[in-house]
């Protein structure tokens, strides 16, 4: 109770907001129509009109909800809830391809810092062009890897998730390189002192102790492979996924169906990493952490 | 009185290179440590005692002369599982239970599950803590923390017990506590200890043999022969016997300290 309440606040808040921005970048658009069709419009009136033209700059709340309600659970209700029109069956496509891409991205994010921690030529030649590849805007080089991925014959999900992955290996190697040097010296010196091997170090001591710093790693690699997906639909002309939709929104106009794509995007994404969230509770409960 | 000598260092030196020049940590130390005696090292801090224990240890590796344990190098000796190593800190780690926390040198050195848990209850006995196995260590205090950390270095059987500065974390009362359960730990488990300490009273109380090391370079300036008996209840520590041993302790920590300043 005590957290909900502020919770509550703040949404109230950025309701009201949000409603009142809709009146002042809407009111042109009903002015004008107005004007042309030369009738006068009281102030309640125009503010009624703001809040509900189709194509408006920006849609009110009730407007992107009545949206994703029409285009998800509604759909559902009717049984056609994979149709194309069906923001379930968009939100799926996206999602697929967030997760292998993030599957890829965090396996070789592990991969990789398993490497930095245990070979110096790897610590000195990777983690620079770790840190350049993130420095080259994603718009830029999305592109380049569908096409190049196209010319040789892979298509379709694959292209999108190895985009997912660029972005979300990173974090997690640089969380995961911390993790695993975070041991002391004094607890390396004791795996020392019962001749423990390398192997034994990693296994008992470095991947235990990492673990707290994977996961806040995985939860930023997850939304950043959400981002991934959705801008490899971007410059492909997909019809497909949440990106695709924020697409032909755009092109046609349609801010109520730009809005929805975004807040289902949003959905998705505190949906993940809320999930990831979960499991590291449980995760670190039987490492034995204070409750 | 003919049993070989279980450390023996022969004019040992240490010198570390660092970017401000060599440091000189251990310099001419020849030490003799026999079968079950209790050596505290004593002196101030940068006096090499900490060094001389990772020496024994195979954790740093001397510059000149010779050291055998067990008439071993101290790789090959650490290899035979020759001691147990307790740091300052009790260093447990927080994902394991206190059995798991001892059971650890027994994974790594391939001890059966059945002898995993024998030994474990063994040293939990030991130390204790008897049917605090399953706690995890946060649930437990410092100075039971640092007992746990013991019985971690004693359940692998290794014949010697090296200490640094064990008890340097706790407050004088748990510490007395320490002090006088150790003393009947090493009574009944007849090991020999190397202890680092920078207390004088505690270094009298519980030594057969007190070494006083000073600094720049490390070296030992003075080795006493306790003439305490082996019993030792703590009120020991008010007879003219042990305040004269620790006037001794003083007067060589003095010494070593008297071209310096």
């Amino acid at each position: 109770m005590n957290r909900i309440v502020p919770i509550l606040t703040v949404v109230l808040a950025i309701v009201v907001l949000w409603y009142g921005a809709a009146i002042g970048m809407n009111k042109k658009w009903a002015l004008d129509q107005a004007g042309r069709a030369g009738v006068e419009l009281s102030t309640s009136e125009v503010i009624a009109d703001t809040w509900s033209q189709d194509r408006p700059v920006l849609p009110a709340p009730h407007q992107v909800a009545q949206e994703l309600w029409k285009t998800t659970g509604a759909m559902v209700l009717k049984g056609r809830a994979m149709s194309k029109r069906s923001l379930i069956f968009h939100g799926w496509i996206t999602l697929s391809a967030t997760l292998l891409g993030f599957a890829i991205g965090t396996g070789a994010g592990i991969l990789l810092a398993v490497g930095i921690v245990h070979n110096r030529a790897m610590d000195m030649s990777v983690m620079p062009w770790a840190i350049a590849s993130q420095t080259i805007p994603i718009l830029a080089i999305a592109p380049m890897i569908i096409v190049v991925l196209n010319s040789v014959g892979i298509q379709g999900l694959l292209p999108k998730a190895f985009i997912s992955a660029y972005l979300s290996f990173f974090p997690v190697v640089v969380g995961m390189v911390k993790g695993l040097r975070s041991p002391d010296a004094m607890q390396l010196d004791l795996l020392r002192t019962y001749n423990a091997s390398g192997g034994e170090t990693f296994r008992k001591l470095r991947l235990p102790s990492s673990m707290p710093y994977l996961f806040t790693s995985l939860k930023i690699g997850m939304a950043a492979s959400l981002v991934g997906a959705i801008v490899g639909e971007l410059p492909t002309g997909a019809i497909r996924g949440l990106g695709a939709r924020m697409l032909t929104g755009s092109y046609y106009g349609q801010t109520i169906q730009i809005w929805s794509a975004l807040f289902a995007a949003a959905i998705l994404a505190a949906s993940l990493v809320g999930i990831i969230g979960l499991i590291e509770r449980r995760m670190l409960k039987r490492m034995g952490a204070k409750q | 009185m003919t049993a070989p000598p279980v450390i023996e260092a022969k004019d040992l030196d240490l010198t570390f290179q660092t970017n401000d020049g060599p440091i000189h940590a251990l310099k001419g130390v020849d030490l003799t440590i026999d079968k079950g005696d209790f050596v505290s090292f004593i002196g101030p801090s940068g006096c090499g005692k900490t060094t001389f224990l990772r020496v024994i240890a195979a954790l740093e590796h001397p510059t000149g002369g010779t050291i055998t344990v067990n008439g071993m190098t101290p790789d090959e000796a650490r290899r035979q599982r020759a001691y147990g190593y307790v740091f300052q800190a009790a260093g447990l780690y927080p994902w394991r239970t206190i059995r798991g926390n001892i059971k650890l040198p027994l994974e790594i050195m391939g001890y059966s599950k059945e002898q995993q848990d024998e030994n474990v209850e063994k040293v939990l006995e030991l130390v204790d803590l008897k049917g605090f196995g399953k706690k995890f260590p946060w649930q437990l205090s410092g100075g039971m923390q640092q007992r746990a950390s013991i019985a971690r270095a004693l359940a692998f059987d290794a014949e010697i017990l090296l200490m640094d500065e064990p008890f340097g974390a706790l407050d004088e009362i748990v510490r007395d506590h320490l002090n006088e359960q150790l003393l009947a730990l090493w009574a009944r488990t007849k090991k020999t200890i190397g202890f680092v300490t920078h207390s004088i009273p505690e270094a009298v109380y519980l030594s057969t043999k007190i070494v006083v090391m000073s600094p720049r370079p490390g070296r030992i300036t003075d080795v006493i022969e306790s003439p305490l008996p082996k019993e030792r209840p703590l009120d020991i520590r008010d007879t003219p016997e042990f305040l004269e041993v620790a006037h001794r302790v003083r007067e060589g920590l003095r010494a070593g300290h008297a071209y310096d300043d």
